[in-house]
Protein backbone atom coordinates (compact mmCIF):
# COMPACT_ATOMS: atom_id res chain seq x y z
CA UNK A 1 0.00 0.00 0.00
CA UNK A 2 2.62 2.47 0.74
CA UNK A 3 3.67 3.77 -2.42
CA UNK A 4 6.81 5.76 -1.49
CA UNK A 5 8.56 3.00 0.82
CA UNK A 6 7.32 4.60 3.97
CA UNK A 7 6.30 2.45 6.90
CA UNK A 8 4.70 4.94 8.73
CA UNK A 9 0.66 5.82 8.63
CA UNK A 10 0.20 9.33 7.21
CA UNK A 11 -2.54 9.37 10.03
CA UNK A 12 -3.06 7.59 12.97
CA UNK A 13 -5.96 7.53 15.80
CA UNK A 14 -5.56 5.91 18.96
CA UNK A 15 -8.67 5.40 21.06
CA UNK A 16 -10.47 8.44 19.64
CA UNK A 17 -13.32 9.29 21.44
CA UNK A 18 -16.04 12.26 21.03
CA UNK A 19 -19.13 13.04 22.62
CA UNK A 20 -21.92 15.43 21.36
CA UNK A 21 -23.23 16.04 24.39
CA UNK A 22 -24.78 12.68 26.29
CA UNK A 23 -24.53 10.73 22.54
CA UNK A 24 -21.56 9.10 22.63
CA UNK A 25 -20.47 9.24 18.54
CA UNK A 26 -16.96 7.84 18.17
CA UNK A 27 -16.05 5.10 20.67
CA UNK A 28 -12.79 3.96 20.88
CA UNK A 29 -11.69 4.40 17.17
CA UNK A 30 -8.28 2.91 16.14
CA UNK A 31 -7.38 3.67 12.37
CA UNK A 32 -4.39 3.96 10.27
CA UNK A 33 -4.00 5.38 7.00
CA UNK A 34 -1.11 4.52 4.82
CA UNK A 35 0.37 7.11 2.11
CA UNK A 36 -1.11 6.69 -1.06
CA UNK A 37 -4.34 4.91 0.79
CA UNK A 38 -8.07 5.26 -0.51
CA UNK A 39 -10.31 4.88 2.28
CA UNK A 40 -13.20 4.80 2.21
CA UNK A 41 -15.83 5.23 4.97
CA UNK A 42 -18.71 3.19 4.62
CA UNK A 43 -22.30 2.69 7.22
CA UNK A 44 -25.59 4.13 7.92
CA UNK A 45 -26.33 7.56 8.30
CA UNK A 46 -25.35 9.05 12.15
CA UNK A 47 -22.87 6.26 12.78
CA UNK A 48 -20.27 8.75 12.75
CA UNK A 49 -18.72 9.00 9.56
CA UNK A 50 -18.60 12.66 9.23
CA UNK A 51 -17.68 13.34 12.67
CA UNK A 52 -14.56 10.71 12.43
CA UNK A 53 -13.48 12.75 9.14
CA UNK A 54 -13.82 16.01 10.46
CA UNK A 55 -11.71 15.09 13.89
CA UNK A 56 -8.53 14.69 11.07
CA UNK A 57 -8.51 18.11 10.80
CA UNK A 58 -10.13 18.93 13.60
CA UNK A 59 -13.18 21.39 12.62
CA UNK A 60 -14.06 18.01 15.19
CA UNK A 61 -12.43 18.44 17.94
CA UNK A 62 -12.00 14.95 20.29
CA UNK A 63 -12.43 14.34 24.26
CA UNK A 64 -9.90 11.54 24.44
CA UNK A 65 -7.63 8.77 22.56
CA UNK A 66 -5.05 11.13 20.29
CA UNK A 67 -4.51 11.15 16.32
CA UNK A 68 -1.21 11.49 14.35
CA UNK A 69 -0.92 13.17 11.03
CA UNK A 70 2.50 12.51 9.48
CA UNK A 71 3.97 11.93 13.10
CA UNK A 72 3.26 15.02 14.96
CA UNK A 73 -0.25 14.97 17.14
CA UNK A 74 -2.52 17.17 16.21
CA UNK A 75 -1.85 21.13 17.62
CA UNK A 76 -4.84 22.32 19.81
CA UNK A 77 -5.21 25.76 18.11
CA UNK A 78 -3.67 28.65 17.01
CA UNK A 79 -0.66 28.17 14.10
CA UNK A 80 0.27 25.22 14.07
CA UNK A 81 -3.18 23.66 13.93
CA UNK A 82 -3.51 26.14 10.55
CA UNK A 83 -0.09 24.92 9.17
CA UNK A 84 -1.75 21.33 9.64
CA UNK A 85 -4.74 21.84 7.86
CA UNK A 86 -2.90 23.64 4.66
CA UNK A 87 -1.80 20.38 4.38
CA UNK A 88 -4.82 18.41 4.68
CA UNK A 89 -7.38 19.00 2.02
CA UNK A 90 -11.00 18.43 2.77
CA UNK A 91 -14.18 18.15 0.23
CA UNK A 92 -17.16 19.11 2.03
CA UNK A 93 -20.44 17.80 0.95
CA UNK A 94 -22.14 21.00 0.40
CA UNK A 95 -19.07 22.11 -1.74
CA UNK A 96 -18.55 25.51 0.76
CA UNK A 97 -16.98 27.78 -1.99
CA UNK A 98 -16.28 31.05 -1.12
CA UNK A 99 -19.26 33.15 -2.50
CA UNK A 100 -18.45 36.34 -2.65
CA UNK A 101 -15.14 35.42 -4.64
CA UNK A 102 -14.58 34.01 -8.57
CA UNK A 103 -14.36 29.88 -9.39
CA UNK A 104 -9.65 31.38 -10.12
CA UNK A 105 -10.21 32.99 -6.54
CA UNK A 106 -11.31 30.46 -4.81
CA UNK A 107 -8.55 28.20 -6.30
CA UNK A 108 -5.78 30.88 -5.72
CA UNK A 109 -7.00 31.89 -1.82
CA UNK A 110 -5.25 29.53 0.34
CA UNK A 111 -1.59 29.32 -2.29
CA UNK A 112 -1.30 33.26 -2.09
CA UNK A 113 -2.60 33.67 2.02
CA UNK A 114 -1.42 30.63 3.12
CA UNK A 115 1.52 29.59 0.95
CA UNK A 116 3.08 32.72 0.28
CA UNK A 117 2.89 31.92 -3.55
CA UNK A 118 2.94 34.91 -6.19
CA UNK A 119 -0.36 35.77 -7.99
CA UNK A 120 0.97 34.80 -10.89
CA UNK A 121 2.35 31.44 -10.07
CA UNK A 122 -0.95 30.92 -8.08
CA UNK A 123 -3.42 32.01 -10.43
CA UNK A 124 -1.44 29.61 -13.51
CA UNK A 125 -1.44 26.39 -11.15
CA UNK A 126 -5.23 27.07 -10.79
CA UNK A 127 -5.99 27.55 -14.50
CA UNK A 128 -4.31 24.34 -14.61
CA UNK A 129 -6.57 22.58 -11.85
CA UNK A 130 -9.96 23.89 -13.36
CA UNK A 131 -8.64 22.31 -16.39
CA UNK A 132 -7.80 19.51 -15.07
CA UNK A 133 -11.21 19.09 -13.41
CA UNK A 134 -13.19 20.69 -16.98
CA UNK A 135 -14.18 23.84 -15.30
CA UNK A 136 -11.38 26.44 -17.00
CA UNK A 137 -13.68 28.09 -19.33
CA UNK A 138 -15.69 28.68 -15.85
CA UNK A 139 -12.55 30.48 -14.10
CA UNK A 140 -14.28 34.20 -14.06
CA UNK A 141 -17.72 32.98 -12.66
CA UNK A 142 -18.87 32.88 -9.23
CA UNK A 143 -20.13 29.96 -7.38
CA UNK A 144 -23.60 30.08 -7.25
CA UNK A 145 -23.32 30.64 -11.53
CA UNK A 146 -22.35 26.76 -11.56
CA UNK A 147 -24.38 23.70 -10.69
CA UNK A 148 -23.23 21.05 -7.74
CA UNK A 149 -21.36 18.64 -9.69
CA UNK A 150 -19.20 21.73 -11.07
CA UNK A 151 -19.07 23.61 -7.83
CA UNK A 152 -17.92 20.34 -6.41
CA UNK A 153 -14.85 19.56 -8.47
CA UNK A 154 -13.61 22.92 -7.84
CA UNK A 155 -13.90 22.45 -4.46
CA UNK A 156 -11.39 19.54 -5.65
CA UNK A 157 -9.60 21.74 -7.70
CA UNK A 158 -9.26 24.11 -4.28
CA UNK A 159 -7.94 21.31 -2.15
CA UNK A 160 -5.75 20.45 -4.86
CA UNK A 161 -4.02 23.61 -5.22
CA UNK A 162 -2.50 23.49 -1.62
CA UNK A 163 -0.64 20.49 -2.86
CA UNK A 164 -2.21 18.65 0.29
CA UNK A 165 -0.63 15.60 2.04
CA UNK A 166 -4.02 13.81 1.95
CA UNK A 167 -7.67 14.87 1.14
CA UNK A 168 -10.36 14.08 2.96
CA UNK A 169 -13.69 13.70 1.15
CA UNK A 170 -16.78 14.27 3.47
CA UNK A 171 -20.05 12.90 1.49
CA UNK A 172 -18.82 14.90 -1.48
CA UNK A 173 -21.90 13.96 -4.10
CA UNK A 174 -24.67 13.45 -1.37
CA UNK A 175 -26.16 17.21 -2.39
CA UNK A 176 -25.73 16.57 -5.59
CA UNK A 177 -28.38 15.86 -8.17
CA UNK A 178 -28.10 12.10 -9.80
CA UNK A 179 -26.38 12.81 -13.25
CA UNK A 180 -23.93 15.51 -11.76
CA UNK A 181 -22.53 12.42 -9.29
CA UNK A 182 -20.21 10.44 -11.87
CA UNK A 183 -18.22 13.56 -12.80
CA UNK A 184 -17.27 14.36 -9.20
CA UNK A 185 -16.54 10.37 -8.47
CA UNK A 186 -14.37 10.32 -11.88
CA UNK A 187 -12.18 13.01 -10.58
CA UNK A 188 -11.66 11.43 -7.63
CA UNK A 189 -11.12 7.89 -9.35
CA UNK A 190 -8.54 9.62 -11.15
CA UNK A 191 -7.09 10.68 -7.90
CA UNK A 192 -7.13 7.95 -6.31
CA UNK A 193 -4.76 6.28 -9.47
CA UNK A 194 -2.62 8.83 -9.04
CA UNK A 195 -1.54 7.69 -5.68
CA UNK A 196 -3.23 10.50 -3.65
CA UNK A 197 -3.97 9.58 -0.19
CA UNK A 198 -7.97 9.92 0.36
CA UNK A 199 -10.40 9.17 3.03
CA UNK A 200 -13.56 9.25 1.73
CA UNK A 201 -17.03 8.80 3.74
CA UNK A 202 -19.40 8.02 1.14
CA UNK A 203 -22.46 6.11 0.27
CA UNK A 204 -20.86 5.15 -3.46
CA UNK A 205 -20.31 1.80 -3.29
CA UNK A 206 -19.31 1.96 -7.10
CA UNK A 207 -16.75 4.08 -6.02
CA UNK A 208 -15.21 1.87 -3.10
CA UNK A 209 -15.25 -0.84 -5.36
CA UNK A 210 -13.27 0.85 -8.03
CA UNK A 211 -10.68 3.18 -6.30
CA UNK A 212 -10.74 1.99 -2.40
CA UNK A 213 -7.43 0.01 -1.02
CA UNK A 214 -9.58 -0.71 1.76
CA UNK A 215 -13.02 -0.21 3.61
CA UNK A 216 -14.07 0.70 6.81
CA UNK A 217 -17.84 -0.31 7.84
CA UNK A 218 -19.10 2.39 10.87
CA UNK A 219 -22.43 2.33 12.86
CA UNK A 220 -23.16 3.04 16.35
CA UNK A 221 -20.02 5.21 16.73
CA UNK A 222 -17.59 2.19 16.53
CA UNK A 223 -15.52 0.62 13.57
CA UNK A 224 -17.48 -2.66 12.68
CA UNK A 225 -15.95 -4.05 10.00
CA UNK A 226 -12.56 -3.19 8.24
CA UNK A 227 -11.48 -5.14 4.86
CA UNK A 228 -10.54 -4.83 1.34
CA UNK A 229 -13.34 -3.72 -0.88
CA UNK A 230 -13.61 -7.25 -2.43
CA UNK A 231 -14.01 -9.17 0.40
CA UNK A 232 -16.11 -6.70 2.56
CA UNK A 233 -18.71 -6.34 -0.43
CA UNK A 234 -18.36 -10.30 -1.06
CA UNK A 235 -18.25 -11.83 2.20
CA UNK A 236 -19.29 -9.69 4.94
CA UNK A 237 -17.95 -11.01 8.33
CA UNK A 238 -20.30 -9.49 10.81
CA UNK A 239 -24.74 -9.40 10.82
CA UNK A 240 -24.53 -5.66 10.83
CA UNK A 241 -22.50 -4.90 7.80
CA UNK A 242 -24.55 -7.56 5.89
CA UNK A 243 -27.72 -6.06 7.15
CA UNK A 244 -26.67 -3.04 5.97
CA UNK A 245 -25.37 -4.27 2.32
CA UNK A 246 -28.29 -5.80 1.83
CA UNK A 247 -30.71 -2.64 2.47
CA UNK A 248 -28.79 -0.28 -0.09
CA UNK A 249 -27.47 -3.30 -2.94
CA UNK A 250 -30.86 -5.00 -3.18
CA UNK A 251 -32.58 -1.70 -5.05
CA UNK B 1 -47.74 88.37 17.48
CA UNK B 2 -46.68 90.01 13.95
CA UNK B 3 -47.32 86.85 11.44
CA UNK B 4 -44.93 88.16 8.73
CA UNK B 5 -42.29 87.07 10.36
CA UNK B 6 -43.28 83.60 11.17
CA UNK B 7 -43.64 83.45 7.06
CA UNK B 8 -39.67 84.91 6.93
CA UNK B 9 -37.28 83.27 5.19
CA UNK B 10 -35.04 86.33 4.89
CA UNK B 11 -32.63 84.94 7.93
CA UNK B 12 -31.77 82.24 6.17
CA UNK B 13 -30.67 84.50 3.53
CA UNK B 14 -29.16 86.85 5.77
CA UNK B 15 -27.37 84.33 7.98
CA UNK B 16 -26.52 81.83 4.69
CA UNK B 17 -22.81 81.79 4.59
CA UNK B 18 -23.02 80.65 8.91
CA UNK B 19 -25.80 77.98 7.87
CA UNK B 20 -23.17 76.84 5.54
CA UNK B 21 -20.83 76.43 7.91
CA UNK B 22 -22.61 74.78 10.66
CA UNK B 23 -23.66 72.07 7.83
CA UNK B 24 -19.92 71.78 7.11
CA UNK B 25 -19.18 71.27 10.57
CA UNK B 26 -21.80 68.65 10.87
CA UNK B 27 -20.00 67.19 7.31
CA UNK B 28 -17.23 66.78 9.46
CA UNK B 29 -18.43 65.74 12.19
CA UNK B 30 -20.41 62.65 10.89
CA UNK B 31 -17.61 61.73 7.81
CA UNK B 32 -15.09 61.23 10.72
CA UNK B 33 -17.01 59.88 13.28
CA UNK B 34 -17.95 57.46 10.55
CA UNK B 35 -14.85 56.08 9.61
CA UNK B 36 -14.04 55.48 13.58
CA UNK B 37 -16.82 54.03 14.43
CA UNK B 38 -16.44 51.68 11.18
CA UNK B 39 -13.28 50.84 11.91
CA UNK B 40 -13.77 50.61 16.12
CA UNK B 41 -17.24 48.40 15.17
CA UNK B 42 -15.52 46.37 13.03
CA UNK B 43 -12.68 44.85 15.38
CA UNK B 44 -15.53 44.76 18.11
CA UNK B 45 -17.28 42.29 16.45
CA UNK B 46 -14.38 40.70 15.57
CA UNK B 47 -13.59 40.26 19.30
CA UNK B 48 -17.49 39.23 19.57
CA UNK B 49 -17.03 36.19 17.29
CA UNK B 50 -13.28 35.43 18.76
CA UNK B 51 -12.47 32.33 20.49
CA UNK B 52 -10.75 33.84 23.33
CA UNK B 53 -13.24 34.15 25.96
CA UNK B 54 -11.37 37.51 27.46
CA UNK B 55 -11.80 39.20 24.06
CA UNK B 56 -15.41 37.71 24.04
CA UNK B 57 -16.56 39.22 27.22
CA UNK B 58 -14.62 42.72 26.58
CA UNK B 59 -16.18 43.09 23.42
CA UNK B 60 -19.96 42.33 25.05
CA UNK B 61 -18.92 44.29 27.91
CA UNK B 62 -18.47 47.24 25.72
CA UNK B 63 -21.28 47.11 23.54
CA UNK B 64 -23.91 46.79 26.60
CA UNK B 65 -22.40 49.60 28.22
CA UNK B 66 -22.28 52.11 25.42
CA UNK B 67 -25.24 51.08 23.56
CA UNK B 68 -27.47 51.21 26.84
CA UNK B 69 -26.10 55.16 27.97
CA UNK B 70 -27.63 58.02 26.55
CA UNK B 71 -25.60 59.86 23.46
CA UNK B 72 -26.16 63.03 25.41
CA UNK B 73 -24.08 62.05 28.33
CA UNK B 74 -21.50 60.44 26.44
CA UNK B 75 -20.47 63.53 25.14
CA UNK B 76 -20.93 65.60 28.19
CA UNK B 77 -18.57 62.89 29.75
CA UNK B 78 -16.22 63.59 26.55
CA UNK B 79 -16.58 67.61 26.52
CA UNK B 80 -17.42 68.69 30.07
CA UNK B 81 -15.59 65.92 31.99
CA UNK B 82 -12.77 64.62 30.01
CA UNK B 83 -11.83 67.42 28.14
CA UNK B 84 -12.25 70.46 30.87
CA UNK B 85 -12.47 68.46 33.83
CA UNK B 86 -9.79 66.59 33.51
CA UNK B 87 -7.93 68.44 31.04
CA UNK B 88 -7.55 65.83 28.51
CA UNK B 89 -7.38 68.43 25.45
CA UNK B 90 -6.36 67.17 21.80
CA UNK B 91 -5.58 70.64 21.14
CA UNK B 92 -4.96 74.19 22.74
CA UNK B 93 -7.79 75.76 20.12
CA UNK B 94 -10.69 75.34 21.59
CA UNK B 95 -12.70 74.46 18.20
CA UNK B 96 -10.33 71.56 17.16
CA UNK B 97 -10.07 70.55 20.95
CA UNK B 98 -14.22 70.13 20.84
CA UNK B 99 -14.37 68.79 17.52
CA UNK B 100 -12.23 65.62 18.64
CA UNK B 101 -14.05 65.09 21.37
CA UNK B 102 -16.88 65.42 19.49
CA UNK B 103 -16.02 62.72 17.20
CA UNK B 104 -14.60 60.52 20.05
CA UNK B 105 -17.89 60.75 21.30
CA UNK B 106 -19.91 60.01 18.74
CA UNK B 107 -18.03 56.95 17.51
CA UNK B 108 -17.39 55.76 20.63
CA UNK B 109 -20.93 55.74 20.45
CA UNK B 110 -22.05 54.31 17.05
CA UNK B 111 -19.76 51.80 16.79
CA UNK B 112 -21.44 49.78 19.15
CA UNK B 113 -24.14 49.79 16.56
CA UNK B 114 -22.04 49.00 14.18
CA UNK B 115 -20.55 46.10 15.51
CA UNK B 116 -24.36 44.68 16.71
CA UNK B 117 -25.17 45.01 12.62
CA UNK B 118 -22.02 43.50 11.47
CA UNK B 119 -22.64 40.65 14.33
CA UNK B 120 -25.93 39.98 12.89
CA UNK B 121 -24.63 39.79 9.21
CA UNK B 122 -21.75 37.40 10.33
CA UNK B 123 -24.88 35.21 11.41
CA UNK B 124 -26.31 34.72 8.22
CA UNK B 125 -22.72 33.75 6.35
CA UNK B 126 -23.08 29.94 6.54
CA UNK B 127 -20.77 27.88 9.41
CA UNK B 128 -19.77 26.25 6.10
CA UNK B 129 -17.88 29.11 4.92
CA UNK B 130 -15.53 29.68 7.44
CA UNK B 131 -14.87 25.79 8.13
CA UNK B 132 -13.88 25.72 4.45
CA UNK B 133 -11.47 28.67 5.38
CA UNK B 134 -10.11 27.18 8.21
CA UNK B 135 -9.46 24.04 6.31
CA UNK B 136 -7.43 25.61 3.39
CA UNK B 137 -5.19 26.74 6.37
CA UNK B 138 -6.35 30.38 7.00
CA UNK B 139 -5.95 31.18 10.85
CA UNK B 140 -9.08 32.70 12.64
CA UNK B 141 -7.99 36.21 11.78
CA UNK B 142 -7.61 35.78 7.95
CA UNK B 143 -10.64 34.04 7.84
CA UNK B 144 -12.20 36.54 9.19
CA UNK B 145 -10.76 38.90 7.92
CA UNK B 146 -10.84 37.16 3.44
CA UNK B 147 -13.64 35.50 3.79
CA UNK B 148 -16.46 36.21 6.71
CA UNK B 149 -16.69 39.95 7.08
CA UNK B 150 -16.43 40.52 2.90
CA UNK B 151 -20.04 39.07 3.11
CA UNK B 152 -21.14 40.02 6.42
CA UNK B 153 -20.31 43.41 5.41
CA UNK B 154 -22.70 42.94 2.30
CA UNK B 155 -25.42 41.68 3.91
CA UNK B 156 -25.58 44.57 6.61
CA UNK B 157 -25.06 47.39 3.48
CA UNK B 158 -28.80 48.81 4.41
CA UNK B 159 -28.93 48.78 8.11
CA UNK B 160 -25.36 50.63 8.09
CA UNK B 161 -26.35 53.30 5.89
CA UNK B 162 -29.86 53.82 8.75
CA UNK B 163 -26.97 53.55 11.30
CA UNK B 164 -24.83 56.19 9.22
CA UNK B 165 -28.29 58.31 8.94
CA UNK B 166 -29.04 58.21 12.61
CA UNK B 167 -25.22 59.32 13.15
CA UNK B 168 -25.66 62.48 10.86
CA UNK B 169 -29.07 63.21 12.73
CA UNK B 170 -27.07 62.45 16.46
CA UNK B 171 -24.46 64.99 15.33
CA UNK B 172 -26.91 67.61 16.76
CA UNK B 173 -26.46 66.59 19.67
CA UNK B 174 -22.68 67.40 19.83
CA UNK B 175 -24.37 71.25 20.95
CA UNK B 176 -23.85 69.56 24.82
CA UNK B 177 -20.56 69.47 23.63
CA UNK B 178 -18.94 73.17 22.96
CA UNK B 179 -18.98 72.31 19.10
CA UNK B 180 -20.38 74.44 16.56
CA UNK B 181 -22.66 72.55 14.35
CA UNK B 182 -25.73 73.42 12.26
CA UNK B 183 -28.22 72.43 15.06
CA UNK B 184 -26.24 74.73 17.97
CA UNK B 185 -26.40 77.71 14.35
CA UNK B 186 -29.62 76.69 14.50
CA UNK B 187 -30.42 78.07 18.14
CA UNK B 188 -28.27 80.78 17.74
CA UNK B 189 -30.50 82.13 14.95
CA UNK B 190 -33.34 81.24 17.10
CA UNK B 191 -32.28 83.46 19.67
CA UNK B 192 -30.91 86.00 17.21
CA UNK B 193 -34.36 86.50 15.64
CA UNK B 194 -37.16 84.42 17.36
CA UNK B 195 -38.31 81.14 16.82
CA UNK B 196 -39.46 80.99 13.11
CA UNK B 197 -40.95 78.03 11.40
CA UNK B 198 -38.99 78.77 8.45
CA UNK B 199 -35.19 78.38 9.95
CA UNK B 200 -36.75 75.54 11.38
CA UNK B 201 -37.33 74.65 7.81
CA UNK B 202 -34.69 75.40 6.67
CA UNK B 203 -32.57 73.56 8.90
CA UNK B 204 -34.96 70.59 8.46
CA UNK B 205 -34.15 70.81 4.49
CA UNK B 206 -30.24 70.79 5.15
CA UNK B 207 -30.98 67.76 7.01
CA UNK B 208 -32.60 65.94 4.55
CA UNK B 209 -29.98 67.04 1.73
CA UNK B 210 -27.29 65.10 3.71
CA UNK B 211 -28.95 61.54 4.59
CA UNK B 212 -31.75 61.50 2.10
CA UNK B 213 -29.12 60.46 -0.61
CA UNK B 214 -26.85 58.83 1.65
CA UNK B 215 -29.95 56.25 1.95
CA UNK B 216 -30.45 55.83 -1.58
CA UNK B 217 -26.16 55.27 -2.11
CA UNK B 218 -26.76 52.55 0.65
CA UNK B 219 -29.62 50.78 -1.11
CA UNK B 220 -28.22 50.75 -4.18
CA UNK B 221 -24.85 49.84 -2.79
CA UNK B 222 -26.84 46.23 -0.98
CA UNK B 223 -28.35 45.91 -4.11
CA UNK B 224 -25.15 45.79 -6.41
CA UNK B 225 -22.98 43.69 -3.36
CA UNK B 226 -25.22 41.50 -2.72
CA UNK B 227 -23.78 37.94 -2.72
CA UNK B 228 -25.17 35.23 -4.52
CA UNK B 229 -25.99 32.17 -2.51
Amino acid sequence: MTENGDATPLVKLENVNKHFGALHVLKDINLTVSRGEVLVVIGPSGGGKSTLCRTVNRLETIDGGRIVFDGQPLPDEGRGLARLRADVGMVFQSFNLFAHKTIRENVTLGPIRVRRKSREEADRRAMELLERVGIAAQADKYPAQLSGGQQQRVAIARALAMDPKMILFDEPTSALDPEMVQEVLDVMVSLAREGMTMMVVTHEMGFARRAANRVVFMADGQVVEENSPDEFFGAPRTDRAKDFLSKILTH
Amino acid sequence: MDTSTLFDFSPLVQDFDKIIAGFWATIRLTVMSAVLALVLGTVLAAMRVAPTPVLRWAGAAYVNVVRNTPLTLVLILCALGLSDAMQLTFSDEPSTNYYWWAVTGLSAYTAAFVCEALRSGINTVSVGQAEAARAIGLTFTQSLRLVVLPQAFRTVISPLGSILIALTKNTTIVIVGSYIEAAAQMKQMFDDYGGTIPIFLGFAFGYMVLTLPTGFFFGWLAKRMAVAR
